[in-house]
């Protein structure tokens, strides 16, 4: 066994068991640590791809923004120093019903796909993906338009913030 | 090659064929060498701080007309070191009511963020960490993850004026992140590349040059983010007791402490390398102990106005802190930027026409790239002087202080 098969069966063993205790961990802050744990282990993941650019993303976007925005928002919640109340509210049956319809979806397309078998051939151009990303997120024919998109979908969603939170001139 | 001009890639090479020898493969020979030189880096920024803070306490003790440390070695130079002892005999203090992980974790994860920022710091053209080709944004992540260790701190301590720490804590940090990142997108713009040690070679002319405006806003921004005077709000003394550490002790707390020197420090570095040319300077390229000296020289020159700064300013209000970065700094580096970008691509259209000799060339671009900034530097000091405060705006009326009542006729006679 190759030292990055190793590292990845331990990386993927911690990324799902803190995955697990995210859902199971009953106080919202050890929720919150648990993700950042995941989504770290996610970053591995892309670094043993050879993907350096989205493993630093992935730092900077889930666990720079994204995690400490939910640690400030549950921070805010009253008593989260308590572990408080049920985990589970009356129709947790439909999520769990989603989840099993979604797992099974997932699981009938991998068992169809020939990925697994198949060897993926090398990246050429290791130093020139960055330039080859960022042209084909600006290029007409390739990803300008869904780029705009999710441009103006951050525009919009910040404008509505600064609605709501702005004051309100009488 | 040799041991005096290069010796940190001689000790390893020579570690290197010493291990392969004796029978150890090559490839588990590199990871055991890439251990030892992490050891090492990490090492080498724990004995900088040791230094450093001794220096930045000698400099606050002579502005503020005393001596410093005096007792311990020449000047009191070796003055840390009673400090450290002291500190790794203190008892740790665990309140009542605290989250303990967190509480433990905090300590370790804003050292950390600080030290894995060192992974990528070019001190001469062949030792670096690493020369990761995402470098820039490398550095962004690691920041994210110092203003976690400081939420956490916070959070965990089950103190309203931690609490109160922490919360300023992201007002600031994550805030002031904004500028920085549009900042450090200017040197990857003018360098074309971002890997730090890339960008140090691509400083055929320093960046502070062509773009003073950048260096400025990563600068500040900077400083915020450490959290030190005038932006130390997150710990500010006289209103929320100690911040975010207000509950740690021991060796806990000296994890902080020796985080904000050694990241004061390491903004040092940051600035040195992006901006003042790195380890560039004569004979560097041939000699690379040499860049190492100019590295540092330049670094500790940086560092002496990060202590000044320190020393000499005033706190801000919180209010004043934001609106610096939202109404002053984010806009200037979104002009910045807008206009580096711009110009850069006229510069390389137009360039073929003038028939400028190769040599000029980078010295035309960074005379074009000072050009536009003072341009935005005379621009905003306009905009600003016609919003400068006449007067001082009154908001309401001043109300009584509380008055002591008349003491009774019995105790003044």
């Amino acid at each position: 066994m190759a030292a990055e098969q190793i590292i990845f069966i331990l990386v993927a063993a911690v990324t799902l068991g803190a995955a697990i205790s995210v859902v199971t961990s009953r106080n919202l802050i050890h929720s919150a640590l648990w993700l950042i744990l995941a989504l770290f282990g996610v970053a591995i993941f892309y670094v043993l791809l050879d993907a350096g650019f989205f493993a630093v993303i992935q730092v900077i976007i889930y666990i720079g923004a994204i995690a400490i925005l939910f640690i400030f928002a549950a921070m805010l919640t009253r008593r989260v120093m308590q572990e408080t109340g049920p985990q589970s509210n009356s129709t947790w049956w439909l999520g769990a019903l989603i989840a099993v319809l979604l797992f099974a979806g997932i699981a009938l397309i991998f068992v169809n796909w020939q990925g697994f078998t198949t060897t993926a051939s090398d990246l050429t151009n290791p130093g020139g993906r960055i330039v080859q990303l960022g042209l084909a997120l600006v290029s007409p024919d390739q990803y300008l338009l869904p780029f705009e998109l999710a441009s103006i979908l951050l525009v919009a969603a910040m404008i509505g913030a600064i609605y709501v939170a702005g004051e309100k001139k009488q | 090659m040799n041991f005096f001009s290069d010796p940190i890639t001689f000790i390893g090479n020579w570690l290197g064929n010493l291990l392969v020898s004796i029978g150890i493969s090559q490839q588990a020979a590199t990871v055991i060498i890439t251990f030892i030189a992490a050891g090492v880096v990490g090492m080498f920024g724990f004995s900088l701080v040791i230094f450093t803070i001794w220096l930045e306490r000698k400099l606050y003790a002579r502005i503020q007309d005393r001596i410093g440390p005096n007792r311990v070695g020449p000047w009191g130079i070796f003055q840390t070191f009673p400090d450290m002892i002291k500190i790794f005999t203190k008892e740790y203090i665990t309140p009542i009511g605290v989250d303990k992980v967190a509480y433990n974790l905090a300590p370790i994860l804003s050292v950390s963020a600080v030290l894995l920022i060192w992974a990528v710091m070019p001190f001469a053209k062949t030792i670096v960490g690493t020369d990761v080709n995402v470098g820039v944004l490398y550095l962004v992540a690691m920041g994210g993850i110092g203003a976690l260790g400081i939420i956490l701190a916070g959070w965990s301590s089950n103190n309203k004026y931690s609490l109160l720490g922490a919360f300023r804590a992201v007002a600031q940090i994550v805030s002031y992140e904004v500028p920085m990142v549009l900042a450090l997108l200017i040197p990857v713009l003018l360098g074309r590349t971002m890997g730090v040690n890339s960008l140090v070679n691509a400083q055929s002319v320093w960046f502070i040059i062509m773009s003073p405006i950048a260096a400025f806003i990563f600068f500040t921004s900077s400083i915020a983010e450490t959290g030190r005077a005038p932006f130390d709000l997150l710990e500010a003394e006289s209103e929320i007791v100690a911040g975010y550490q207000t509950e740690y002790s021991g060796l806990k707390f000296g994890m902080f402490y020796v985080g904000e020197f050694l990241h004061a420090f390491t903004i040092s570095a940051l600035t040195a390398a992006l901006f003042l040319g790195g380890w560039r300077g004569p004979f560097a390229e041939q000699i690379p102990i040499l860049g190492v000296a100019y590295f540092f020289i330049k670094a500790f020159i940086v560092y002496f106005f990060v202590a000044l700064i320190r020393i000499s300013m005033p706190r801000l209000r919180i209010d004043q802190m934001l609106n610096f970065n939202w109404k002053f700094l984010t806009p200037l580096a979104l002009v910045l930027l807008i206009a580096t970008a711009v110009v850069d691509k006229a510069f390389y259209l137009v360039i073929p026409g003038l028939n400028i000799s190769a040599g000029l060339l980078p010295w035309a671009r960074a005379a074009v790239h000072l050009g536009v900034n003072l341009i935005i530097v005379l621009v905003t000091v306009q905009i600003l002087k016609s919003h400068h405060i006449s007067t001082v705006k009154i908001v309401g009326k001043p109300r009584p202080v509380a008055v002591a009542p008349e003491p009774p006729a019995s105790v003044i006679s």
